[in-house]
């Protein structure tokens, strides 16, 4: 028999998870450079991995605090979106998509190599860098929640401390998307030349959001590995497809629509790949394996989003009104 | 083109514009834009070969030239979006050699664009107000906190609205500028450049695919601009226009400057009707673009 109730209540926490709200984070950024600014970012797993991997070789090489450990991902992270946009934002849109998705691969087969396995460990990444962070947390030691929300102290100031972040962060993007700032840079979405004429400096603009929307990858890496290791195969192009999927699901160029997207990613990845393993379980689906079974999962999301997208191609929260007028 | 475009009303010609007789590169009492060896080629076609031009400050002025002449390769050379093989020019005193396009639009130098770009997604309004310049919240750390820029952006927008009633789109303000009609688009691409006060205006085409009912408010719009100090340098194929408002005609062909003088004079120079018959127009007429035979006719007829 299936336990339908297990199925439901382990999809349910999906709604609030770090993970969730990782993805939320770099989606908000990839909204940033692609919503709204109309740059190709193809990296953000690069960006995520500098977050992951900056924070944890700063607390275990250098014996870092917590907060020096965030400034040194963010730095990481300003650093690659300069490298990344110098030689390419002044160029054609498809060169920066190009550039970004090979510098991310570079990265992580770096972070992959044994060259530097002293500080990255190579393939099989990083762990122990948690406790700074669990040092930091006001909660008393205990198991706190309901029904399937039911945490420890210590991953319940996580899912605090991510979705905080989330919310101030969709917060400062609304603010800035609507003033003049995120006047330019829609502007230069619909047309750079148009709004280069009309006395803007369209490549600084570019790289201001190229970083901006890297520092939220970065962020978003950090708090992605609070709840597991660092290991490299993490960061993977796959990885930036499909916070372009929650991207695309939500609505481009939405404030809400990455962040209730990831929610709808993550739920529904949880609910198919629980439902699948128990089917087979039950011999529903005799012709599948377990393995096999676990690679369905993403065949059933990606069916999903794929019916989403041709019902809603807006996204859920994007205007229908703009489509009308989409090349 | 038909004549029912051409204005009853005789708009105020300004004169004593050049210095000596008027010709290919003569110079100007009061030069505003000034272009030396300017040249621009693409692979074996030169584009553009300027050995010396001067736009009179406070005129308006046409450059007009058959099609493939240079007319927009020499508007992007200018305004910084394409670089030129060799050349100097200046604006306003200052040289403009390798400033980069958005610094000429701040020194006062706005352009318009042949085909036409208006921000499709953006709506009409905040098209206008993203021409404004100087504005406190185009900067990052200043956009988050909406009071430092509030001030600025309610006048900006009260300029706005004010522009857009005069190009009457004021009613359009709300929609996306993708809704707008052809016609629409090329009135507002020249409402937004002006939010930022241009001194000197540059319009390529702006009476392309505009009707003749609104042609009349357009040119209204342009003397406008010279009544209240600018100066105007447009592109324009419809020499009715050119000759009902244009104060001095530059003519290019094949990329240099063919003849210049006002627009009386310049229509009965030879080099004009070479231009646009082609050198051999006498030997071999019956085989030239009709357009231009067209162009030709106008240029005549308005002379009689
Ligand atoms: N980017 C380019 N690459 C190659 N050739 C070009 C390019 N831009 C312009 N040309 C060539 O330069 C010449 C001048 O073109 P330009 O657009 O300046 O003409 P124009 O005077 O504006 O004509 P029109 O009245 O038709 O707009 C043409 O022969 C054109 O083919
Ligand atoms: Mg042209």
């Amino acid at each position: 028999m299936i336990d339908w109730i297990a199925i439901f209540s382990n999809a349910a926490q999906e709604l609030i998870s770090p993970t969730t709200a990782a993805y939320a984070l770099a989606a908000l950024g990839l909204a940033i450079h692609f919503g709204y600014t109309g740059l190709l970012n193809f990296g953000q797993a690069g960006f995520m991995a500098l977050g992951a991997y900056g924070y944890a070789i700063s607390i275990l090489s250098f014996g870092f605090p917590v907060w020096a450990a965030v400034l040194v991902g963010i730095g990481a992270s300003v650093v690659f979106a300069l490298i990344l946009g110098i030689p390419t934002l002044r160029l054609r849109a498809d060169y920066l998509a190009i550039v970004t998705i090979a510098a991310a691969e570079i990265l992580r087969l770096v972070f992959t190599t044994n060259t530097f396995d002293a500080l990255t460990g190579s393939a099989s990444g990083l762990q122990g860098y948690k406790q700074g962070f669990a040092d930091l947390n006001p909660i008393p030691s205990g198991t706190y929640g309901f029904g399937p929300f039911t945490y420890n102290a210590y991953d319940w100031w996580i899912r605090i401390v991510g979705w905080t972040l989330v919310v101030v962060l969709a917060l400062i993007t609304w603010l800035i998307m609507r003033s003049p700032w995120g006047r330019v840079i829609k502007g230069i979405r619909e047309d750079e030349d148009a709004v280069r004429a009309l006395g803007k400096n369209v490549y600084s603009y570019k790289m201001q959001s190229l970083i901006l929307g890297g520092v939220y990858g970065t962020l978003a890496g950090m708090i992605f590995v609070l709840p597991r290791a660092v290991v490299p195969a993490n960061y993977q192009t796959s990885l930036t497809f499909f916070i372009y999927a929650i991207l695309l699901l939500g609505g481009a160029a939405t404030i809400l629509g990455p962040v209730i997207g990831s929610m709808i990613f993550w739920v529904l990845l949880s609910f198919f790949s629980g439902f699948v393993a128990r089917a087979v379980e039950a011999g529903w689906l005799p012709f599948m394996s377990q393995v096999q079974a676990g690679q369905l999962r993403f065949i059933l999301v990606g069916v999903a989003i794929m019916l989403i997208v041709i019902f809603r191609p807006q996204g859920i929260f994007g205007n229908k009104k703009e489509l009308a007028f989409v090349k | 083109m038909s004549s029912d475009s051409t204005p009853t009303s005789k708009p105020v010609k300004t004169t004593g514009l050049h210095v000596g007789d008027a010709g290919p590169g003569c110079r100007k009492v009061d030069p505003i834009l000034v272009a030396d060896g300017v040249t621009r080629t693409f692979g074996g076609l030169t584009a553009v070969d300027v050995e010396h031009v001067e736009v009179p400050r406070g005129a308006i002025t046409a450059l007009i030239g058959p099609n493939g002449a240079g007319k927009t390769t020499f508007f992007n050379l200018l305004t910084g979006f394409d670089k030129p093989d060799s050349g100097r020019w200046q604006f306003d005193g200052r040289s403009l050699a390798h400033v980069p396009a958005y610094r000429v639009a701040r020194m006062g130098l706005i352009r318009t664009f042949q085909l036409t770009k208006a921000l499709g997604l953006l709506t009409v309004l905040d098209n206008m107000k993203l021409g404004a310049k100087g504005q406190t919240g185009e900067n990052l750390f200043r956009s988050v906190l909406p009071f430092l820029w509030r001030k600025q952006e309610d006048e900006i927008e009260a300029k706005a609205l004010e522009i857009l009633a005069r190009f009457k789109l004021d009613t359009k303000k709300d929609d996306y500028a993708a809704s707008l009609s052809g016609g629409q688009r090329k009135l507002l691409e020249m409402a937004r450049a002006l939010m930022s006060d241009p001194t000197l205006v540059m319009l390529d085409e702006p009476m392309a695919g505009v009707n003749p009912a609104l042609t009349q408010s357009l040119l209204d719009h342009i003397l406008d601009l010279k009544s209240q100090g600018m100066t105007v340098l447009f592109v324009e194929h419809d020499m009715h226009m050119v000759r009902h408002i244009a104060d001095w005609v530059i003519v290019m062909a094949e990329g240099r400057i063919v003849a210049e003088g006002d627009p009386h004079s310049v229509m009965q120079d030879q080099a004009v009707i070479d231009a646009y018959l082609g050198a051999h127009h006498d030997t071999d007429l019956g085989t030239t673009d009709t357009g231009h035979v067209e162009v030709l006719k106008e240029l005549i007829d308005d002379e009689q």
